[in-house]
């Protein structure tokens, strides 16, 4: 178990100082999945205790946003001042997207019979 | 009353407090969230951000005193992201042959995602500094505040717009694709992370592995797709 969270770890740090040295418009994290993908690739297949760890972390995926959410008080007064053009965005184009995202991979999916 | 006083400013001190605060205005969400049949409108991010600001502000402690116990919590979320790799992994088969329409889609997402943001914010009146930090709103964190910073925007409050964005997803995603009869979970999930990155991936990973699958895939793929597209977008339309 240790070994592998230390695995995730390190993919991360590399990938951190990946996008740092080149400048890469990508988080250092989904460097880091890129990395944790090829070594799954080269392995050809998931460790037991790489699949524990990671379910473990991914059972709670939500409860990590929950920090970052609750600055919505430093900003109270400014969303205060734009409600609407805040709200009307926030939902009309995620709605927007999802269907947009949704219905073309499922028509270009469909179009060839698979899925 | 002076001994519970100090006990107090004891426990405010340290990081103790705000990180169970954490985990506990979680669970309570939670269990309201699983209560009620899961439903859409009480998602658990959303309730323990209300319980977790009542209680602040309900001690005057600021989000500052806060974070220096929740950053535990906080700082998961990318070895969480790193872990994205083991549900893609399983998945192989299906996102190799799958790979031109995901990419087709994902970037057909990313731009109406973009577009629809400064065009609804400009309408409804959003100021310049607004709608610069509304515009990335569907790439994860890091890269929105990135973003909005080049753009002259609030980064701190992209940040949350982000999260608000990834549990409006959540709410009315799923049903929004039923309505539309889009019932394979290849789709599903590919939408999912496309406009709400995190928040919707872990939406999808709870109802199918493949859906978790290719929404962890599409939220890398649109942080990298919204970097790269937006700046481009945003400087033809103004």
């Amino acid at each position: 178990m240790l070994g592998y969270l230390t695995l995730i770890f390190t993919c991360q740090l590399i990938g951190e100082l990946v996008t740092r040295a080149l400048a890469l418009p990508v988080p250092g994290p989904v460097i880091g999945m890129v990395l944790l993908f090829l070594f799954l690739l080269v392995r050809k297949g998931v460790p037991e205790g790489l699949g524990t760890v990671s379910a473990t972390l991914l059972q709670n995926l939500s409860l990590l946003f929950v920090p970052a959410g609750t600055g919505v008080m430093l900003h109270f007064e400014l969303i205060g001042r734009s409600l609407l053009p805040i709200t009307l965005t926030l939902v009309v184009s995620t709605v927007l997207t999802i269907a947009v995202t949704a219905l073309t991979m499922s028509w270009l999916s469909r179009g060839r019979g698979d899925v | 009353m002076s001994n519970l006083q100090d006990t107090w400013v004891y426990l405010s001190a340290s990081p103790l407090f705000h990180l169970t605060l954490t985990l506990v205005a979680f669970q309570l969400g939670s269990w309201i969230y699983e209560r009620s049949g899961r439903h859409p409108m009480l998602n658990p991010v959303l309730l323990a951000v209300i319980v977790i600001v009542g209680v602040l502000l309900a001690t005057r402690t600021d989000y500052g005193t806060y974070f220096e116990g929740a950053q535990f919590v906080h700082f998961l979320l990318g070895p969480a992201t790193v872990a994205l790799a083991v549900p893609l992994y399983r998945q192989l088969d299906r996102v190799r042959s799958s790979a031109l329409a995901l990419v087709v889609s994902l970037v057909a997402g990313s731009v109406t995602a973009i577009l629809s943001a400064i065009l609804i914010g400009r309408m409804s009146g959003a100021t310049p500094q607004i709608l610069a930090s509304l515009a990335p709103k569907s790439a994860t964190t890091p890269v929105a505040m990135g973003i909005t910073e080049q753009l002259g925007g609030v980064p701190t409050l992209t940040a949350v717009l982000v999260i608000v964005t990834g549990i409006v997803g959540a709410m009315l995603g799923p049903m929004v694709m039923t309505l539309l009869g889009v019932t394979d979970w290849t789709a599903r999930g590919l939408a999912m992370g496309t406009a709400s990155h995190g928040i919707g991936t872990a939406r999808a990973l709870q109802v199918s592995e493949t859906a978790g699958a290719f929404s962890g895939l599409a939220m890398g793929l649109n942080a990298l797709a919204t970097a790269l597209l937006l700046p481009v977008i945003w400087g033809l339309l103004s």
